[in-house]
């Protein structure tokens, strides 16, 4: 029973916080996209639009939800399921850290562990179309349909790079399981993870699955099968109100999935960049640097009426979660569970942070343009790694 | 407590019932499309059973080659090709009824034959008994054992690979 009451909480914990993270991160990205454009983006709900997600939540579960006509009515609703389903499942096989032992129970950090973890992830994203192109299919409508088409395309062709690109550090790892791929990482530096051992094969590795990645999972500059000024929205078109969040839900959640892939497998997983009793006093500093300069705008040039109360309660905020990192530093059984989570969400908020960057910065692919760079450079340039890099596990091990 | 019944025996009604019904799904649908997602179906059911009987790595690969390149590229070249729902005709089907039904029946006989012949012989299968589908002794039989099968298969789907496209190349020029 104890297991079984074990997974149930990790299951709400995990379930949780990759919802709420799906939540902001739309709100983190508006936020961004709206600063590199000098813009301030949501503004209006809860201080500097805190509360937006709240109520864009609210927004799309009131609306009515639309059946156009002529649909097939079967497969226009069962996409987005299928795409929402398959998009959450991946996150179960994720390591968030080592093992723990709280109050005399011993687990692992993460939902499950499986001897295909990797292969598991490649199968669940490689089924993944079905959802957008269903979807793009079943609302009969032609800007739908090529998005749908576009989408297939795209991910059929970006699936094999990516494919290879995970292969790679795997002939140096040596297993599929993701728990035991992050624990070999370990040994204090950063040179130790996979992105960076064997230089430069590796990271040119890791370049190409992020690139691949970036297709995976329609993002600029490879959003096509959404480019919204030359076929409206594609293959969501039609959809409206839980339909269409579910179809959003699913875009960030493969996001935030592949991040965490790309975190486990190239960037070390959980691990520090550096050893232990340094590292840990990373945290805090960030958030007391990072409270210092909320309490210090709030206090003396507040811009807005209500900067004067927000800003010094989150800098409050900051300050006491640093504190809490602090003394955790001291008791090992808070320790252990707040520096690996730590470390695993800052290197999956670094990338997920480059996503939105690139979104902000790129224009979009033309689709011969997309076709050509995946099949002429990315595909040899991974297959030209896999090889090097299995010449270089052959003779010197 | 009343016993229950083991639930890998319970997993493997469901999901065996389960592919039965998109098999026949795929041969019944009037629509390409959903012919072609039935049969995802039944290979992700399939790819279910793989695992209940211990073939990891099997399933995996059938969730990966299977149900995610070749079906997606099947849906793919349906949509591609915008196929309507399939017209029935108006003829009677005279070879339906004179060459249909003896297959048929002769079909059951032999499946009829197979089950009373083979099934009082054969052991039951023991779920999670077998341990050798993970990919380290599943790759270590490809490349020892299965070599030659293995390399000869590559090379065959390698020339299958350039035939295609110098078929679709002179379809070009």
């Amino acid at each position: 029973m104890d297991y079984f009451l074990v997974s149930l909480i990790k299951i709400v914990v995990v379930f949780g916080a990759f919802m709420t993270t799906l939540a902001y991160l739309q709100w983190v990205e508006r936020k961004v996209l709206a600063h590199i454009q000098l813009r301030l983006g949501p503004q209006r709900v809860g201080p500097h639009g805190l509360l937006q997600p709240l109520a864009d939540v609210i927004k799309l579960a009131t609306k009515e939800g639309v059946i156009p006509a002529n649909v097939n009515t079967f497969f226009y609703i069962l996409a987005p399921f299928i795409a929402v389903s398959l998009a959450l499942i991946s996150i179960a096989v994720i390591p968030f850290g080592p093992a723990i032992e709280l109050f005399g129970v011993r687990t692992n950090l993460e939902l499950t562990s499986l001897n295909i973890g990797v292969l598991l992830i490649l199968a669940i994203s490689s089924v993944g179309v079905y959802g957008i192109a269903l979807g793009g299919w079943a609302s009969n409508n032609k800007y739908s349909l090529m998005g749908g088409l576009r989408s297939s395309a795209q991910m059929i062709s970006y699936e094999l790079p990516m494919a290879i690109a995970l292969a790679t550090p795997l002939l140096v790892l040596n297993t599929l399981d993701l728990r035991q791929i992050a624990e070999r990482q370990g040994g204090g530096w950063f040179w130790n993870w996979t992105a960076f051992s064997a230089p430069p094969l590796l990271f040119i590795a890791f370049v190409v699955f992020l690139i691949s990645a970036f297709a995976e999972t329609n993002r600029v500059p490879f959003d096509l099968p959404e480019a919204e000024n030359e076929l409206v929205a594609g293959f969501h078109t039609e959809y409206s109100s839980l339909a269409f969040a579910g179809f959003f839900m699913a875009e960030y959640a493969n996001m935030v999935t592949i991040t965490c892939v790309a975190t486990t497998i190239f960037l070390g997983g959980w691990h520090p960049p550096f050893p232990a009793p340094y590292s840990n006093y990373v945290p805090t500093a960030l958030f007391w640097f990072f409270g210092a300069i909320l309490l210090f705008h709030g206090l003396t040039q507040p811009a807005r009426r209500w900067d004067r109360f927000t800003f010094p309660i989150f800098g409050v905020l900051s300050l006491g979660l640093g504190a809490i990192f602090l003394g955790a530093t001291f008791f090992p059984v808070v320790g252990q569970i707040l520096f690996p989570v730590f470390w695993f969400v800052a290197k999956v908020g670094l990338l997920l942070f480059i996503f939105i960057w690139v979104r902000g910065t790129l224009p979009r692919f033309r689709y011969d343009q997309l076709m050509r760079f995946t099949w002429t450079f990315l595909f040899p340039v991974a297959l030209g790694c896999l090889l090097l890099t299995g010449l270089k596990v052959a003779l010197f091990g | 407590m009343i016993p229950l019944p083991n639930l890998d025996v319970i997993a493997f009604l469901v999901l065996a019932t389960f592919a039965v019904l998109c098999g026949l799904s795929v041969i019944l649908q009037k629509h390409a499309v959903a012919s072609a997602l039935s049969l995802v179906g039944v290979m992700g059911a399939l790819a279910v059973l793989y695992l209940m009987l211990g073939a990891e790595f099997l399933a995996a690969v059938q969730m990966i080659v299977y149900a995610g390149a070749i079906m997606v590229l099947f849906v793919f070249v349906i949509m591609l090709l915008n196929a309507g729902s399939e017209q029935k005709s108006n003829r009677p089907r005279y070879f339906a009824y004179f060459a249909g039904i003896p297959a048929l029946l002769v079909f059951l006989g032999l499946i009829a034959n197979f089950i009373l012949r083979e099934l009082p012989n054969s052991a039951s299968v023991q779920f999670g008994a077998f341990t050798q589908g993970g990919p380290a002794p599943v790759g270590r039989l490809l490349f020892t054992k299965y070599l030659l099968p293995f390399e000869v298969t590559s090379l065959l789907v390698l020339i299958a690979i350039i035939g295609a496209m110098v078929l679709a190349k002179k379809e070009i020029d």
